[in-house]
């Protein structure tokens, strides 16, 4: 079975469908991109596999359990469990340094470990930016921050809506890399993007349009590294 | 992670918590202020109506008590409830040949007393020393430093000292005044009939006036002498006609004490300067209820401005909320990181409450009732946990608003 299968996935907000029939897929380890102009109803989709949102109608299948099915409750145990987030915005909490920021997440999920915290700050090569605020911070270091954060549960999928949205081409790469490491370590990304670039480095790219899956393509020739076009 | 959380919040967003801090420690300021002083007027009350005068009379069964039974008498009060006792016995005698009623008394008692007594010059203080009321002053043009001859000719009083002597110390007891009435004349003439036998009954003696009393009331008509100095005039002692006492304690302890003291002190029959004492009591009982009152008030006011500043707080940190569910927080931990901050700020809050309340509850003692306080440890704990109560009270509503953030919506971008 497909970690995550959608069946006819519905989001409707009033006669606006958001999501509209999505049938999709995604394979334990697989790295998917999402594509699609604004408004097509990436943000919706990666909220509903998040468990932060429920369809109108459909059947989205995480791990063989029905997340539209489940109470409020459920879904926060099974974010934290098996799910870890990334956001456009560089969403950290302002007042935590960013080992702290690293931390909450652990603390939420089991127990904080310190140690554990800043050895994903070392991965995400911010082993000397444990003790600095998200403001100390430029964009691209506190996207990594969002990284180590997402990756320090162990989650068995990572959603990113927009990581690169708001980075330069050298953060881009150094996040993409980041992305390539979690894939070798056996992780399924889901990564939402505008970005043609960072599409092209996933395994199977999915454009989304009017809420409909428009097209799918595989990429044949898939190595985890970046190709700027010039 | 918990503590570490909530104290980075309070400690890394000073400013907003600043406001909080400083409504919960004025509430709590406020709060142990006023207990200390709710619990500290009744004693500093009870003192300052103490300064309005005696609150018991010892009056004589029959003609007259002696200084024994006196004695016997404050010995049956409680330890330390005794302000001072003030004994006074009537003569009639004469000052430049005009009849005038002195009373014999103990100096000292009689400042405690009768502490509102405005006495122009010096408390006389030795022998030959006297202090005369205003009336006398004027109608015998005495003043301070004049020097006069009192004659005592064991003569009957054509006044009845001992009534205004009573009625002046207590308008309450009626007829204990005029059961006086009789001994201040009688002992002058059983006893006196010796003296009167060997020089005449007459005998006289130098005074020097060292003060002048103002009353506005029948004190004025006297002029005081020492006890002793009335003795040897007389040369009858350890008579007493009637005994002022001041006590500080309760109405139901005063009560049990007269009962006492008229029980196993036959001559002498105490009774209750009732006025004075029902009087303290109901203002007593109206100023606490007062305190309480603005407490309550205080208490309220610190409630809607923690709350405020708590729902401003949330709105705030919609956005925080939203990740830190986004990243696996259920309501439960919300609610507990926020009520941690809450109640953190409640308990520091508290503890700076609680010192300046005692600072507070001092300057006021100082300023209004020029005494102080004594600190009670009891109230720090108190002040604390109430100033965490109600800082929890007030961060409910907000909080509950905070656990209905929606993660999706507040992440969306924008
Ligand atoms: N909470 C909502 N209420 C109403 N309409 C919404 C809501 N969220 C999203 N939409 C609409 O759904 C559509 C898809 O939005 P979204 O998934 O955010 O698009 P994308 O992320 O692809 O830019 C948009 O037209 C948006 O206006
Ligand atoms: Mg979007």
């Amino acid at each position: 079975m497909s970690l995550l299968e959608l069946h006819n996935v519905y989001k409707i907000y009033g006669d606006l469908h958001a999501l509209d029939n999505v049938d999709l897929k995604v394979e334990r380890g697989e790295w998917v991109a999402i594509m699609g102009p604004s408004g097509s109803g990436k943000s919706t989709m990666m909220n509903i596999i998040g468990c932060m949102d429920k369809p109108t109608k459909g059947e989205v299948l995480l791990d063989g359990i029905d997340i539209a099915k489940e109470s409020a409750k459920n879904l926060t145990t099974i974010r934290r469990d098996k799910i870890g987030l990334i956001f456009q915005q560089f969403h950290l909490v302002n007042y935590l340094t960013a080992l702290e920021n690293v931390m909450l997440a652990q603390y939420y999920h089991s127990i904080p470990d310190e140690k554990e915290a800043y050895e994903a700050l070392e991965k995400v090569g911010l082993a000397d930016r444990a003790k600095h605020l998200p403001s100390q911070l430029s964009g691209g270091e506190q996207q990594r921050v969002c990284v180590a954060r997402a990756l320090i549960n162990h989650p068995e999928i990572i959603l990113a809506d927009e990581p690169t949205g708001n980075l330069d081409d050298s953060n881009e790469e150094t996040v993409v890399e980041l992305f390539r490491r979690l894939h070798e370590d056996g992780t399924t990304l889901i990564v939402v993007t505008h970005d043609p670039e960072v599409a092209e480095v996933a395994q199977r790219m999915v454009v989304l349009r009017n809420g409909k899956i428009a097209r799918e393509t595989v990429n044949e020739n898939f190595t985890g590294h970046i190709r700027f076009h010039v | 992670m918990f503590f570490r959380m909530i104290t980075a919040s309070l400690m890394r967003r000073r400013s907003r918590m600043l406001v909080a801090l400083l409504a919960i420690a004025i509430g709590a300021t406020i709060l142990s202020g006023l207990v200390t002083i709710y619990y500290d007027v009744p004693r500093q009350m009870g003192a300052q109506f103490r300064n309005y005068g005696a609150n018991i009379l010892f009056t004589p069964s029959e003609n007259s008590f002696s200084a024994e039974d006196l004695e016997a008498g404050l010995a049956l009060a409680d330890e330390g409830a005794l302000v001072g006792s003030a004994p006074y016995r009537y003569e009639s005698v004469r000052i430049h040949e005009q009849p005038v009623m002195a009373a014999g008394t103990n100096m000292e008692g009689a400042q405690k007393t009768s502490p509102y007594w405005l006495v122009e010059g010096e408390w006389p203080s030795a022998s030959g020393e006297v202090m005369i009321g205003k009336n006398v002053a004027d109608n015998l043009q005495l003043k301070n430093g004049s020097t006069f001859s009192m004659v005592y000719t064991g003569e009957d009083s054509e006044e009845t000292p001992a009534e205004s002597g009573a009625e002046s110390a207590a308008d309450g007891v009626e007829s204990a005044a005029e059961e006086a009435e009789s001994p201040a004349a009688g002992p002058s003439d059983g006893s006196g009939g010796e003296e009167d036998a060997e020089e005449d009954g007459y005998r006289e003696a130098e005074f020097t006036v060292t003060a002048v009393l103002s009353t506005g009331g029948p004190e004025e008509n006297y002029v005081y002498i020492s006890m002793e100095d009335l003795e040897a005039l007389t040369e009858i002692s350890g008579k007493i006609d009637l005994a002022e006492v001041s006590m500080s304690a309760g109405a139901e302890e005063l009560n049990a004490y007269t009962q006492k003291v008229s029980g196993e002190v036959p001559a002498v029959r105490a009774q209750l300067v009732k006025r004075v004492t029902a009087s303290e009591t109901t203002v007593l009982s109206k100023l606490q209820a007062l305190v309480l009152l603005v407490t309550i008030v205080v208490l309220a006011l610190t409630m809607i401005c923690v709350a405020t500043t708590m729902t401003a707080v949330v709105a705030e940190r919609r956005r925080e909320i939203g990740l830190r569910k986004a990243i696996g927080a259920s309501d439960g931990s919300i609610i507990r990181e926020f009520m941690g901050e809450g109640m953190l700020l409640g308990f520091l809050g508290g503890i700076i409450g609680a010192f300046l309340g005692f600072a507070f509850a001092q300057t006021v003692s100082m300023k209004v009732f020029s005494s102080s306080i004594t600190f009670q440890p009891l109230l720090v704990p108190v002040t604390i946990i109430v100033s965490i109560a109600i800082t929890g009270l007030a961060c409910l509503l907000p909080i509950r608003s905070a656990t209905k953030v929606d993660p999706a919506l507040v992440l969306k971008g924008e």
